[in-house]
């Protein structure tokens, strides 16, 4: 069960031909893949290619009257391994993850696939998480493409291209014998748009097919002698199929006039910022009409010389738009007209910046700079010397007032009260050596907690910590590791090492049940039935059975007490070798999910609906804060009281509060302050609960009202 | 850099109706961004438009700073070509869902005077950074709306979070409905409705936040530019607090309440404030004992500074005398009035039960303040006692005050209010108090603003156990520097930079650097 529920979307995915799909970029892509009459899918959940997975999760239905078989793989390798299975059958197969993280997780199924080679379509959908919103290593796709001689696909941005590319490359794999990667951008994925479909095809062989009549073909597994004669078919055969197939069906595109000076070449994937610009220098319309030859390259490996050469015939002068750095395209260019020995100028990086996005400023100022260089004739007079119009707003005090907002836990997230612990731990014992994982605990760097050192890679939390082992050590580190990373990665490659190396450290397993920073898929440890897959599989008994002897379990991390003492027994108790700590709780973004509407209904229904919720007396909070430094928690933020004694805002919970309980806890665990209060609304209270309260309110008015007719009571006190 | 605003340069032969908006939306993420995006490109389909929406999912929206990007074209048979994120320069429309987003937005260049309608939410959700600080970290509001008003060809800013609230919706509608009554699109208001129904859930609310902020945004957008910010009025002063008690009481109190109407006219209301805060926080004797007090500052006060010594006082001096210990946390939680805030807070309907836990970890240190002088000091001084009591008294007791004992403990704990002169903490307080207060008055004699910042420096006494600990030393640090600044004529700026750099962080590192170059200053020559 995902944060998101396709069951609506689902239903475009049975649209036919002629009729009008009309969604995210990334559906287009899930549709075009039935379409293409796909065998079997897999893949790992992760920005931006997420909903990918979720939308194929929630579809098995279709899959299934398609015979299509789709898995939600362990990890990005696996997912690449499972495409095999087009090695030796006819069958289209497609693996999907973020790259380029999912990328380097993959590389070793990658190299071997690509060496061998494949008869059924292989093709991997890469969701490149570069720029704005990214929450990765920025890092370029392009290079495993050239360094596995895979084919890399980057159509232009919008649906009708991405649908067209998947059908290209399903057929380019089946051409050259290679796997082919489609790489989609971040906005991309996500981009509303339509284009017209077409039916969906039942896979012409389907895996059970395959089962039932075993092939084998020892001349394309990866062992000598078979594996130099891999490298010679690469060049000799498969890449020369490849840009035959990318030359006669025009995958690569041209633009503007026959003709002209300058030219602009670009990846596919820049195709609309590049518009934009010119649209800006009045060089294009609407429409991408322009005055300037353009050479879009939807594929970018490999690269097509005559192509190129052909391109730049009459051109003095042509820039390449290639986003991130190595320049690799850049460089291919600039060789093959050396070696042509001709004479056009080749410019890049010296107009665009080397590293970092290519927003629309970026692009505007590069492209405006080349043809100002270049062709300034082409230009309007106020672009080729501007006049800078208008003051512009001074904002350089603003910079100063605007706080920054990086992403953080959310409201009633069960991780909040587990750094909390952690941060009252080295009040006690000092600073620890902390190494974080990725996931959503990773927000704990960020303030109020600022724990943790570095992050290495998925589930490697506790192996980035294995070199802090000494019998000299006074401390022990501290490692975070998520479920998700644990069963990604973690349980071999960080617990396991942690046993075999008899690692002293400290481990922290964040069991949210879900993969909860991708969006809330299962993974084996969920709690949820799921109708297709197996969980249920506790942590514990997984540590245990890597060999882990001292372990604890917290089943309920808002109890930042016991939190607290679990942390402090890890870190001073006597005995040797890896100390594992599984802190479990439900993500409370999908737990809402989850519960609220049943609750809703509850209430409605007329059941008893105890519904939690916490304040704060405004008149006992000091307003110092410090509860604050524990939590960060949305919904608990600051108000101005409107009493000139008070100098500073106090303590003050919204309407957005879960009740996750972390407010009290963290104020008892750290002795803070009694302000807070839990306040439980009973919805249609029994007869014993209404009979309870009256009685009680009897009481306690008659105390309340003995004590306040003897004193003076000021009305707005 | 090429000039940011160049907008778009329709090629020869374009007509208008093929020119490309451009919206974006800025928003914290858990805001409904997405549902604003969808509905806005629904419209704009509605009304033959082609419309392109993109946004960034992913961890950015776990409370994170999102963007969301629309362009629309109308249809004309021909497919635009769309931008996939908004430019510096080239934005017609920017919704901000939240006051500093907007300014986010102007200081990212996509608000441009000569054509960006800015629209937002002037609510604020307090980031991280400015809710950690000890004292007020929060950002400035004010300056946003001024740079915001010179930033924008229109700017429209009201409290959309709050009439979300009041529908019972969420932004998402009250942003679609300003956006509507801005009119900065060329649709009709009902087809921004038949979008809203069209979504199916929460029809209802939605429409009714929807058509609030709609009419709200028309009037903005037909009132005269001074007008177009809606600022909130400034605090009214309020008239003098209704009194009610026992006809004795009552006597007492106007008896204060004359001392205080006697007072220079400038003071008058934080000393009624203050009064009625010790008041109510003990006895009308304590009253008095606070207006005796205030005396001696008013004594060494002039109209001519105009009473800042005084107002400081009339205002720390009901804040320390007020100290926060447990009678005062018991008698707070067992009133009525309590009860009805918390019920009011949370939204109790009729017929619904609420059950209330109170949060208590008592130490041996509040134990002993609650014991009578002598005996709570006996215990306090040996430590082996005081260490085996701790163990009994120091855990967390979670006290359900709606429930008969765990009131009654309150109330009872509440009522030692009448012995609470005898109390070791008020012993320890008064101590503290008479010590603070004379030597602010000693150094307002020679320098009364030096006076003055250290009557202020009650401000950082704040705070329960370990907190109130720290705070107490930051105080004691804070005043450390005195003798350094003995003479010298900045010696009331130092004293307030210190205070402030105190309240920036926890532990007070940013006062220990202060401290630091204060200690220095002893070197240079004396101005």
């Amino acid at each position: 069960m995902a944060e998101r529920s396709f069951a609506k979307e689902v239903e475009k995915l049975r649209l036919g031909a002629g009729e009008e799909f009309a969604g995210e970029g990334i559906l287009a892509i899930t549709k075009a893949l039935l379409q293409c009459g796909v065998g079997y899918v897999g893949g790992y959940q992760g920005a931006p290619i997420s909903h990918l997975m979720d939308v194929l999760a929630d579809a098995q239905d279709i899959l299934g009257e398609l015979g299509v078989h789709f898995e939600a793989s362990a990890s990005e390798a696996t997912a690449t391994a499972m495409l095999a299975a087009s090695v030796h059958y006819p069958i289209r197969g497609a693996a999907t993850f973020k790259s380029t993280v999912g990328t380097n997780v993959a590389s070793d199924a990658l190299a071997n696939l690509a060496s061998g080679g494949v008869t059924g379509g292989a093709l991997i959908i890469v969701g490149e998480d570069y720029g704005e919103g990214s929450s990765i290593m920025q890092e370029r796709s392009h290079a495993f493409a050239m360094k596995s001689q895979v084919w890399l696909l980057d159509p232009r941005p919008n649906l009708p291209s991405i649908v067209k590319a998947v059908e290209d490359g399903f057929e380019l794999s089946e051409a050259s014998n290679t796997p082919v990667m489609l790489q989609v951008r971040i906005r991309c994925c996500h981009v509303h748009g339509h284009f017209t479909a077409k039916d969906n095809k039942r896979p012409p062989m389907s895996v059970a097919d395959a089962l039932s009549a075993p092939r084998r073909d020892t001349g394309r597994i990866v062992l000598p002698p078979a594996s130099f004669l891999h490298e010679k078919e690469k060049v000799a055969k498969r890449w020369p199929a490849a840009v035959d197939f990318i030359k006669s069906r025009k995958i690569n595109e041209m633009f503007g006039p026959d003709h002209g000076s300058v030219g602009i070449v670009m990846q596919g994937g820049m195709y609309n910022s590049v518009i934009r610009a010119l649209q800006r220098l009045g060089l294009a319309d609407t429409y991408g009409d322009t005055d300037v030859p353009l050479y879009v390259l939807n594929a970018v490996y490999p690269l097509v010389d005559d192509e190129f050469l052909a391109f730049c015939e009459d051109k003095q002068a042509v820039l390449v738009v290639e986003e991130g750095q190595p320049n690799y395209i850049e460089q291919a260019f600039a060789a093959m007209l050396h070696k042509a020995g001709r004479g056009t100028k080749l410019v890049g990086k010296e107009h665009l910046p080397m590293a970092g996005e290519y927003t629309g400023q970026v692009m505007l100022d590069g492209i405006g700079s080349f043809l100002r260089a270049n062709a300034p004739h082409l230009l309007p007079g106020d672009v080729r010397a501007p006049n800078k119009t208008g003051e512009g707003v001074d904002t350089a005090d603003l910079i100063n007032v605007v706080p920054g907002r990086p992403p953080g836990f959310c409201v009633g997230c069960p991780e909040r009260p587990i750094f909390a612990a952690t941060k009252l731990v080295e009040q006690e014992l000092g600073k620890h050596h902390i190494a974080s994982d990725i996931g959503c605990h990773l927000f704990s760097i960020m303030p109020p907690f600022e724990l943790g050192a570095t992050t290495m890679g998925y589930g490697l939390g506790p192996a980035s910590a294995s070199a802090f082992n000494s019998p000299d050590a006074k401390r022990r580190s501290i490692s975070f590791v998520g479920d998700g990373g644990f069963w990604h990665n973690g349980l071999t490659s960080s617990i396991g090492n942690a046993v075999f190396n008899r690692n002293d450290g400290v481990i922290v397993i964040v069991d949210n049940f879900y993969s909860a920073a991708t969006g809330g898929q299962d993974i084996l440890s969920s709690r949820a039935n799921n109708r297709t897959k197996s969980t249920k599989h506790p942590i514990d008994e997984a540590v245990k059975g890597m060999g882990v002897k001292w372990l604890r379990h917290i089943d309920r991390t808002y109890d930042v007490g016991k939190m607290r003492a679990a942390l402090r027994d890890a870190l001073t108790t006597e005995e040797k070798g890896p100390k594992v700590i599984v802190a479990s709780s439900e993500c409370m973004l999908n737990r809402q999910r989850r519960e609220k509407p049943l609750v809703d209904k509850a209430i409605k229904g007329g059941e008893r609906v105890v519904k939690p919720k916490f304040g704060v007396d405004e008149d006992i909070c000091t307003g110092d804060h410090a509860c604050m430094r524990l939590s960060g928690c949305p919904s608990l933020s600051v108000k101005s009281l409107d009493d000139p004694l008070r100098d500073d805002p106090v303590a003050s919970i919204d309407q957005n509060c879960v009740g996750c309980g972390n407010c009290g806890e963290v104020a008892d665990a750290a002795v803070l302050c009694p302000s807070f209060y839990r306040a439980d609304v009973v919805h249609n209270p029994g007869r014993w609960d209404r009979f309870l309260e009256s009685a009680r309110r009897a009481v306690i008015g008659l105390l309340q009202r003995r004590r306040e007719s003897r004193r003076l009571m000021f009305a707005d006190a | 850099m090429l000039d940011p605003t160049a907008a778009l340069r329709p090629k020869a032969g374009a007509s208008d109706d093929e020119r490309v908006i451009k919206l974006a939306v800025l928003a914290v993420g858990g805001q409904g961004g997405g549902v604003l995006a969808d509905w806005i490109t629904d419209v704009a389909e509605r009304n033959g438009y082609i419309a392109q929406s993109t946004s960034v999912a992913g961890v950015a929206q776990r409370t994170g700073a999102t963007i969301y990007y629309i362009e629309m074209a109308r249809d004309t048979g021909r497919l635009p070509v769309f931008a996939l994120s908004p430019s510096q320069g080239d934005v017609d429309i920017l919704i901000a869902a939240e006051l500093m987003e907007a300014g986010r937005a102007i200081i990212r260049g996509f608000v441009t005077p000569e054509r960006t309608t800015l629209i937002t939410s002037s609510h604020r959700i307090a980031a991280v950074s400015e809710k950690i600080e000890p004292g007020d970290g929060r950002a400035s509001s004010e300056k946003v709306h001024a740079t915001a008003e010179a930033a924008a060809k229109r700017f429209i800013a009201f409290d959309m979070e709050k009439i979300a609230a009041e529908n019972g919706t969420m932004i998402s509608a009250s942003l679609l409905g300003a956006l509507a009554g801005s009119d900065a699109l060329p649709f009709t208001r009902e087809s921004y409705e038949q979008a809203i129904g069209a979504g199916g859930r929460g029809v209802e609310a939605s429409l009714a936040a929807f058509g609030a902020a709609c009419d709200r945004a028309c009037g903005i957008a037909a009132a005269p530019t001074s007008e177009k910010a809606a600022k909130p009025a400034a605090a009214e002063p309020k008239p003098t607090a209704k009194v009610s008690g026992p006809e004795t009481l009552l006597k007492g109190w106007q008896q204060l309440a004359a001392r205080v109407a006697a007072l220079p006219q400038p003071l008058r209301d934080m000393a009624e404030r203050g009064l009625k805060k010790v008041v109510d926080y003990q006895d009308i004797a304590y009253g008095g004992e606070y207006l005796d007090r205030l005396d001696k500052a008013v004594a060494l006060d002039d109209a001519e500074r105009g009473y800042a010594l005084s107002m400081a006082a009339a205002k720390h001096l009901a804040n320390a005398m007020c100290y926060d210990d447990m009678i005062r946390v018991a008698d707070l939680k067992t009133r009525s009035t309590r009860d009805r805030r918390v019920r009011k807070e949370v939204g109790v309907k009729e017929g619904s039960v609420l059950q209330v836990t109170e949060y208590f970890h008592p130490r041996i240190e509040e134990f002993c303040g609650t014991l009578p002088a002598g005996l709570g000091s006996y215990i306090e001084s040996r430590p082996k006692l005081a260490a085996f009591l701790d163990r009994r008294i120091n855990r967390g007791r979670h006290i359900r005050t709606d429930s008969f004992t765990g009131f009654a403990m309150l109330w009872f704990i509440g009522g030692l209010r009448r012995w609470r002169r005898r109390l070791l903490r008020h012993k320890v307080e008064l101590e503290h108090l008479e010590r603070w207060y004379g030597l602010a008055l000693s150094h307002a004699r020679q320098d009364y603003a030096l006076g003055t910042e250290i009557l202020n420096c009650r401000r950082l006494i704040k705070g329960y156990s370990d907190t109130h600990a720290r705070a107490q030393s930051k105080f004691d640090r804070v005043l450390s520097a005195l003798p350094m600044l003995k003479g010298r004529e900045d010696a009331a700026d130092w004293i307030r930079r210190l205070r402030e750099a105190a309240l920036k962080d926890e532990k007070g590192d940013m006062l220990d650097g202060a401290l630091k170059t204060v200690a220095t200053l002893g070197d240079s020559p004396v101005q």
